[in-house]
């Protein structure tokens, strides 16, 4: 059992850069969400100063492994990442002065793996083929195998990643809205965010709608296609009063409206969530609010912005 | 000619549960349609309708990205090995 509040991390990380983790803007979608029945809102999580929701989980985690004990200065932070988890543990390490290696799958983008290093972070690349699953199967061998040298912070088992949503994000949007959220639109990953928010809004009647990949062989960086792809121990599909699918070339078209429309520079992820959104808006009037989960500076190396 | 393709787990369902298959033909396109005739709908999960490559989807020839080489027209050369992956990876 974690022993974060949202009061310990805040004291925490005073006076630092992370200190200014979560708090993210919620922005209403004029063009985009114009003539539906609800109301679209954006949580921008690229205003993060890691660029992303990932600095939300990184911080919790690495706080928590602090806390309890397990992160001594001699020790080493360990996780598998294809991304912005990477960015996010390397900011947060370079900060509290943890050693940090990464897992990840090789030929992940040039500018992941330069960011991820200018924090200081080692990296272990892995068998592109094999993906982030095969990155995951690396670190859970490591670990295994040096057991004292490595806190594997395992971002798809860490109930501190949720954590960080229920107290963190959720409870922002509660506040940001005064209590007039209907519904809650999320990417499935890792799965913390969704199970997170689910945990502090539901309870709230607030509608939690999650949503996956329609295609194992998928372009929205970030998400899980969960039939086919390793489980994530936090993930319950329970939490969700609503599961919908998402193909990538909608996520695309949609995440190119949303910087010409909208002003709004996000991954495919976010393109995804907010198409989900729309047909949520759709059938249903409420406040709908949507969580984007990065920018789409990180992606000016792939074809996405050609 | 005859290539090896190799095929990240995302794709083995198209390919009749493998990840490692020989195909023949003179440029990408080619072997694409070579395994398609062997597991028909394996071209649309890597070939978009215009016959390019998915925006998701990245090839290597050797350790050289196909899009420098000119797409789904690049030439392989015989015996090479070809990779095809995700553009971008599932869950961070």
């Amino acid at each position: 059992m974690s022993r974060l509040t949202a009061d310990l991390v805040r004291e925490r990380v005073r006076g630092t850069i992370l200190e200014q983790i979560g708090n993210t803007p919620l922005i209403p979608l004029r063009r985009v969400g114009a003539g539906l029945r609800g109301d679209l809102w954006v949580k921008i999580e690229s205003a993060n100063p890691g660029g992303s929701v990932k600095d939300r989980p990184g911080l919790w985690m690495v706080l928590d492994a602090e806390e309890d004990g397990r992160l001594g200065r001699r020790r080493v932070v360990l996780d598998a990442t294809s991304g912005n988890t990477g960015v996010a543990l390397a900011m947060v390490c370079a900060v509290r002065r943890h050693a940090l290696e990464l897992c990840m799958p090789d030929k992940v983008s040039l500018e992941r793996k330069r960011i991820a290093r200018a924090f200081g972070a080692q990296l272990v690349l892995t068998d592109p083929l094999e993906g982030t699953d095969g990155a995951i199967r690396e670190a859970q061998r490591r670990a295994a195998a040096e057991p004292d040298r490595y806190v594997y912070v395992d971002q798809y088992s860490n109930p501190a990643n949720p954590l960080s949503h229920e107290l963190g994000t959720a409870a922002e949007i509660w506040k940001q809205t005064g209590g007039r959220v209907t519904h809650f639109v999320a990417g499935v990953g890792t799965s913390g965010t969704i199970v997170g928010v689910s945990r502090a809004l539901r309870p709230k009647r607030v509608r939690i709608v999650a949503v996956q990949p329609d295609d194992a062989m998928h372009g929205i960086e970030g998400w899980k296609h969960m039939p086919t792809a390793l489980r994530p121990a936090i993930w319950d599909e329970r939490v969700a009063d609503e599961h919908r699918v998402m193909a990538t070339e909608e996520a695309l078209v949609m995440t190119k409206r949303l910087a010409r429309e909208e002003g709004i520079f996000t991954g495919p992820s976010g393109g995804a969530a907010v198409a989900a959104a729309i047909a949520v808006a759709r059938e249903e009037a409420g406040r709908i609010v949507v969580l984007i989960a990065d920018g789409g500076d990180r992606y000016l190396s792939t074809p996405l912005w050609e | 000619m005859s290539v090896t393709i190799r095929l990240p787990g995302a794709l083995r369902d198209a390919a009749g549960g493998e990840t490692r298959l020989s195909a023949s033909g003179e440029t990408l396109r080619d072997l694409i349609a070579d395994i398609d005739r062997r597991h028909p709908g394996f071209a649309s999960r890597v070939l978009d309708e215009a016959g390019a490559l998915r925006s998701y989807v990245n090839v290597y020839i050797g350790d050289e990205d196909a899009r420098t080489r000119g797409g789904s027209g690049a030439a392989v050369p015989d015996g090479s090995e070809v990779m095809v992956i995700p553009a971008m990876a599932g869950g961070r």
